[in-house]
C-alpha cells in the first residue's frame, strides 16, 4: 500500500533510492526471540516503506536491553545510547541542533517508568518532535529479571516472588501528561507495530508507543501481560489501522471499501485510516481515552492501537519560533553579536 | 574632629522582602557616580519576607572593596537585629536608626541619630499606603546623603537608572529622598568624622555583577543552547542571558537563533545541554553546588562520549542545602574529580566580573576545541553582588568552533574518518554532528567502551588505548587554557596562591603585610585547572606560599600538592569558609599564622618552625619574632 512504483528504479529501492539494507544496523546481540527484535525490523521496514533518508533521523536510547536496540536499526542515522532514565533531556537538546530532523527514541519499561519517569512526563509536556517507542516487557533484563514498575500486581518470577504493587500504566501516564499521540501495541503483531511506527513517525510532536514485548528470558509466563501466550490472547485491537502517507492519498478510496472507517489527518497531510472493530473509539477523545485504558485494566485485556491523537499543538521548535537554516549551520556572523553591541551594553551597565 | 574622607563602611539592617534593596544599590551607585571607589555586598538570608538582612558598603579612596568587619555608620531598620546592630557600630561611628523601634541605646561612644521615617512617609499625602514601607526605605538614602555628603543628583541618576527612566517612581522616590534630606538639614547636628568628597577614579568603569557578566560574556561567545533550573545564586545568569538575547541577537525576522529551557530538573538541564552540544551548538548550562551534585553522572558521560558544554557552577557554601545564601568556594575539588571512574574536568575561575564576561565567551571556544565539558567556577560574592569593573571588551579572536567535519570535509576524505581516531596526535579526535547529510558522517555516542570508529566494544586494550589518549587531550588541553595572572614584588620570597572572588582581599592585605609586618609578597591568581606552566614557575620562584582560599579543607592547596609533590612541603593552606565574601584581614592574619617567618639562616631551622594558628596574640608574637 505504501509505495508509488518508480519509472525506471529498480523494485528494490524505495523512492529516496535506498534499498531495505540500507536502513539496517549491527546484528542484534539481544536474545534470540525477544520481542524488541521484531520492534527494530518494523522500524526498520517502517522507515523504508515511508522513504526517510537515514541521515534524516536522529536515533536515542536511555540504558537497558531496549536501549541497546539502536544499534540494530539505521547504521547511517546519527545516535545516542545515553545514561539510565535520561534519554529524554538528550533528545530534547539533541533536536534543537537541526529542527528539520526526526527522533526515534527507544526505551525500556524500566527506563521510562522507573528511574526516567520524570524525563519522560517533561518530554511529553513539551512535545519534542519525536517518536518514543517504550519497549515494555514488565521486567528488568540486563540485570537479570527485576520486576519493573509496569510488572502486573501479582506477579509471580520464580527468583523475585511476587510483585507487590501496583503497575504503571504508560499509556495512562501518556494521556494525562497531554502527550499528543500516544499507541500501544504488542511486539508480536508485527503489521499493526509497522503502521503505527509509520504513523508515529509522521506526527508532529512526540509520539508515545507502548509496545508490549515479552523478554523470553525472564518474563514469559503463560499469566503475564508480558508474555507471548498472554499477548496474543488478551491483545484486543481497537482498530485495524492503515497508515497512508501523504502522496498516496489517492489510493485511499480504493484500498479501503468496507466497514465503519475513520480517517485521523496528520499535520504533514498524511492520513491514519482506523477501521473500528467492536468498538467505536474515537481517538480524538482525551476522555474516551482513558475510559478505553480503564476498561482495559478492569477486564484484564491490553487495548491496542491508536489510543489518542492531537493534531494541533505546536512541536518544540515550533514553540521557539527557530530559524529556518538549522541552529548547528549558523555561523560566527549569526552567532556573535556586532562590535558596535559591546559599547551598547557597556552604557547599560551602570 | 578630623574628618574621614571617602573610607568607611556602611551596613544597613532591615528585614528581607521590605524592599529595601532598591535603597542600598541606590547609595552604592550614587557614590559611584561621585567617582567614589566602592562596593556593596548583599549579606541576605535564604527567605522571601521577614528575616534579617544587612547590606554593605564600602568605600575606599584607595580602591580596596574588600569586605570589612568593621562598620563607621550602621542604619538600623529592623527591630529584630537592632541590638545586635548597635553593637556592631565600630567606635566614634555613626548610628542611624527609624525611630519608631524603641529599644534602648546602650552606646556613648557613637554618634546616635533617630530617623522619624514613618512621620516623614505619612506626611507625603501622595504615596499610596501599599507603597509607604517600600519608599520608607527612601528616607534613610536622604537622611546619610545629608550627612554624609552624597550628592542628591547622583541619586536621581541611580533611580533613573533602577527603574529604566519611568518617571512614576522615580517621582516617588526621590520626593522622599528629599524629605529625608530636609529633614536631616533641620534636626540632625553632625557629630561623627565620616564624609564623602567626590573623586574622579570611576571614570570609566562599569558596575555589574558577575552572573550579568557570564550571561552577556556567553552571548558574545555565541551561546545557542541554555538549559538550566532556578537555583541560588546561579539563578539570575540563565535569567540575564533570557533578558539580553532579544537584544544581542535580533534578527529582522523576528526568529530566534538560540533556545533558553527551563529544565525540570539539573538532571534534564545538563541533559539537554549535552544533547545540543553534541548536536554541534553552543550549549551551557548554569548552577551552584546541589545541582552540580545532580549533574555528576551527565559530566561523566559528557567527559568520554566527548561532547563539548560549559558549565557555570557559580558556588555557595555547602554541604547539602548549607547556607544557600552565602558565598564559598568549596566545590573545587568535587568538580576536580567530577564523575566516576578516571575522569577529568577542565576548570576556569573567573577572577573579577570582567573576566566572567571574558571566560564566558572563551569557555565555549575551549570546549568546543577539547570536545570536553568546561567547567566555570564563580561564587555568590561574585556573581550576585554589584561590583566596579572594567568595560566589557568585545572578543579579540574569531570562534574556535574545534575539529568538525561537514560534508564537504568528508568528501574529501571519502568518507574515512574515525570519531575517536587521533588522527592529529594530540588526542584530540574530529566529529561530525547530526544533519550531516554525507551517507558517511554518522556515528553512534554512547557511554559503554568504544573503539576508534565508535563502535561497541569491551577489549581491554582498546579501553586502555582510549583512556590514555583522553589523557594525552588534557595534556594538549593546557595550550587553550587562560593563564594565571600574577603580580610579582621584587625580591619576595613569600608568594600567595589564589582563584576566584578573594582578589580584593587579598590585593589589600598584600599592602598590609609589606606595610606593617615587613612582609612582602607575590601574588598569582589561577585562572584554569590543569594548571599550566606559569603556575610551576611561581611554586618554584617562592620559599613559602600560602594559599588562600574559602573552604574549610584547603581545596586548592590539595590540588596544587597534588600537582607539585616535590613542593608540597613549602605550600601553605590558608582556608577559611564561614559563608562571608573574604575580608583582607582574614587573609592577613591568615598568611601570618601559617608562613613561618624567621630571619633566614639556616634552612634546616627554618623548616623546624611550628605553624602557628590564627589569632591577635600569637600574630604579634610572630611578628615579633620576625623583627
Amino acid at each position: 500500500m505504501s509505495q508509488l512504483p518508480m519509472a525506471g528504479a529498480p523494485a528494490n529501492v524505495n523512492l529516496v533510492g535506498l534499498a531495505k539494507n540500507d536502513y539496517r544496523g549491527n546484528p542484534t546481540t539481544l536474545c534470540a526471540g525477544c520481542g524488541h527484535n521484531s520492534i527494530s525490523n518494523q522500524i526498520i521496514a517502517a522507515m523504508y516503506e515511508l522513504n526517510v533518508l537515514p541521515e534524516n533521523v536522529l536515533k536515542f536510547s536511555g540504558i537497558g536491553c531496549s536501549s541497546k536496540s539502536p544499534t540494530y536499526f539505521m547504521n547511517r542515522s546519527f545516535g545516542f545510547n545515553s545514561l539510565h532514565g535520561r534519554m529524554p533531556s538528550i533528545a530534547t537538546g539533541g533536536l534543537f541542533g537541526d529542527h528539520t530532523l526526526k527522533g526515534i527514541a527507544v526505551s525500556g519499561d524500566g527506563d521510562t517508568a522507573s528511574i526516567g519517569m520524570g524525563q519522560f512526563k517533561h518530554i511529553m509536556r513539551r512535545n519534542v518532535n519525536m517518536v518514543y517507542i517504550v519497549e515494555n516487557n514488565g521486567v528488568y533484563g540486563l540485570t537479570k529479571g527485576q520486576f519493573s514498575a509496569t510488572a502486573e500486581h501479582g506477579l509471580h518470577l520464580k527468583k523475585q516472588g511476587t510483585n507487590a504493587f501496583m503497575p504503571i500504566d504508560i499509556c495512562m501516564e501518556a494521556v494525562i501528561s497531554n502527550a499528543t499521540f500516544i499507541a500501544r501495541s504488542f511486539a508480536g503483531n508485527a503489521k499493526q507495530v509497522k503502521e503505527l511506527i509509520k504513523a508515529a513517525y509522521a506526527h508532529q510532536g512526540l509520539a508515545v508507543l507502548d509496545i508490549i514485548s515479552p523478554c523470553v528470558t525472564f518474563n514469559n509466563n503463560e499469566d503475564s501481560h508480558y508474555s507471548y501466550p498472554w499477548g496474543k490472547e488478551h491483545e484486543a485491537p481497537l482498530h485495524d489501522i492503515t497508515y497512508i502517507p501523504p502522496r498516496n492519498e489517492i489510493l485511499l478510496e480504493e484500498e479501503l471499501k468496507e466497514g465503519e472507517v475513520r480517517e485521523v489527518t496528520l499535520h504533514d497531510g498524511s492520513v491514519i485510516v482506523l477501521k473500528n472493530l467492536e468498538k467505536s473509539h474515537d481517538p480524538t477523545n482525551r476522555f474516551e481515552a482513558l475510559r478505553v485504558l480503564e476498561e482495559g485494566q478492569r477486564n484484564n485485556w491490553l487495548a491496542t492501537g491508536l489510543i489518542y491523537i492531537s493534531t494541533d499543538k505546536p512541536t518544540l521548535s515550533d514553540t521557539y519560533n527557530l530559524v529556518d537554516t538549522p541552529l548547528n549551520r549558523l555561523q560566527e556572523a549569526d552567532l556573535r553579536p556586532a562590535p558596535e553591541m559591546i559599547d551598547k551594553i557597556n552604557d547599560l551597565m551602570f | 574632629m578630623d574628618k574621614v574622607i571617602n573610607d568607611f563602611s556602611i551596613i544597613v539592617g532591615t528585614k528581607n522582602g521590605s524592599g529595601s534593596s532598591t535603597a542600598n544599590n541606590t547609595i552604592l551607585r550614587a557614590i559611584f557616580k561621585m567617582g567614589i571607589p566602592v562596593s556593596g555586598k548583599n549579606l541576605f538570608p535564604s527567605n522571601i519576607q521577614g528575616l534579617p538582612t544587612w547590606y554593605t558598603i564600602r568605600a575606599n579612596k584607595d580602591g580596596f572593596l574588600a569586605r570589612r568587619e568593621e562598620q563607621e555608620i550602621v542604619i538600623a531598620m529592623n527591630p529584630d537585629s537592632f541590638a545586635r546592630d548597635l553593637a556592631s557600630v565600630a567606635p566614634g561611628g555613626a548610628f542611624y536608626y527609624a525611630d519608631d523601634i524603641k529599644q534602648p541605646i546602650t552606646r556613648a561612644d557613637i554618634a546616635v541619630y533617630p530617623m522619624p521615617v514613618k512621620q516623614i512617609v505619612r506626611a507625603d499625602q501622595s504615596i499610596p499606603n501599599d507603597f509607604r514601607d517600600l519608599v520608607g526605605n527612601m528616607v534613610y538614602v536622604g537622611v546619610l546623603a545629608h550627612m554624609i555628603n552624597i550628592e542628591v543628583d547622583k541619586i536621581e541618576a541611580a533611580l533613573n537608572f533602577h527603574f529604566k527612566g519611568k518617571q512614576k517612581p522615580i517621582t516617588m522616590n526621590m520626593n522622599m529622598v528629599r524629605a529625608g534630606v530636609e529633614w536631616a538639614q533641620a534636626n540632625l547636628e553632625k557629630k561623627d568624622a565620616f564624609v564623602l568628597e567626590p573623586m574622579k577614579k570611576t571614570d570609566g568603569l562599569i558596575m555589574a555583577d558577575g552572573n550579568t557578566a557570564a550571561a552577556i560574556g556567553s552571548i558574545f561567545g555565541g551561546a545557542q543552547f541554555v538549559s538550566w533550573y532556578p537555583i541560588t545564586p546561579a539563578s539570575s545568569l540563565a535569567e540575564a542571558v533570557n533578558d539580553y538575547m532579544p537584544m544581542l541577537r535580533k534578527r529582522e525576522d523576528g526568529k530566534l537563533t538560540y533556545a533558553v529551557v527551563q529544565a525540570e530538573d539539573e538532571l534534564a538541564a545538563i541533559g539537554m545541554a549535552v544533547g545540543a552540544g553534541w548536536s554541534g551548538l553552543r550549549a551551557m548550562t548554569s548552577t551552584s553546588g546541589p545541582g552540580l551534585s545532580l549533574m555528576t553522572e551527565f559530566a561523566g558521560l559528557a567527559y568520554y562520549a566527548e561532547v563539548p558544554i560549559v558549565v557555570w557552577d557559580v558556588q555557595r557554601i555547602g554541604p547539602s542545602t548549607g547556607l544557600p545564601t552565602r558565598t564559598s568556594q568549596a566545590d573545587l575539588t568535587f568538580v576536580y574529580n567530577i564523575g566516576h571512574g578516571d575522569s577529568q574536568a577542565i576548570i576556569l575561575l573567573p577572577g573579577n566580573v570582567n573576566e566572567c564576561f571574558e571566560l564566558g565567551w572563551k569557555a565555549f571556544d575551549i570546549a568546543e576545541r577539547l570536545q570536553t565539558p568546561v567547567f566555570v567556577l564563580s561564587d555568590l560574592d561574585m556573581g550576585m553582588n554589584q561590583w566596579m569593573s572594567e568595560p566589557f571588551a568585545y572578543p579579540d579572536k574569531p570562534m574556535d568552533r574545534g575539529k568538525v567535519l561537514w560534508e564537504k570535509d568528508l568528501e574529501e576524505l571519502k568518507g574515512n574518518w574515525g570519531r575517536y581516531l587521533d588522527k592529529d596526535g594530540d588526542g584530540i579526535p574530529y566529529r561530525t554532528v547530526p544533519g550531516n547529510k554525507h551517507p558517511a558522517s554518522s556515528y553512534f555516542t554512547r557511554g559503554t567502551g568504544h573503539d576508534e570508529y565508535a563502535r561497541y566494544t569491551e577489549d581491554s586494550s582498546v579501553f586502555l588505548h582510549n583512556m590514555e589518549r583522553l589523557k594525552t587531550k588534557f595534556e594538549s588541553a593546557k595550550q587553550y587554557l587562560p593563564r594565571p595572572v600574577t603580580y610579582m614584588t621584587e625580591g619576595a620570597k613569600i608568594g600567595i596562591i589564589a582563584y576566584g572572588s578573594t582578589e580584593a582581599a587579598i590585593n589589600e592585605a598584600r599592602v598590609q603585610l609589606e606595610r606593617d609586618h615587613d612582609m612582602p609578597t607575590s601574588y598569582l591568581r589561577v585562572r584554569a585547572v590543569p594548571f599550566t606552566a606559569e603556575v610551576d614557575e611561581f611554586v618554584r620562584a617562592h620559599d613559602q606560599i600560602g594559599v588562600v582560599e574559602m573552604n574549610r579543607d584547603g581545596q586548592l592547596h590539595q590540588l596544587l600538592s597534588l600537582a607539585y609533590p616535590e613542593a608540597a612541603t613549602k605550600l601553605r593552606s590558608v582556608a577559611y569558609g564561614d559563608g562571608m565574601p573574604a575580608s583582607a584581614r582574614w587573609v592577613r592574619e591568615g598568611l601570618l599564622a601559617t608562613i613561618a617567618r624567621t630571619v633566614k639562616a639556616d634552612p634546616a631551622v627554618e623548616e623546624m618552625q611550628p605553624t602557628v594558628s590564627l589569632g591577635a596574640a600569637e600574630e604579634d608574637a610572630v611578628t615579633e619574632g620576625a623583627k
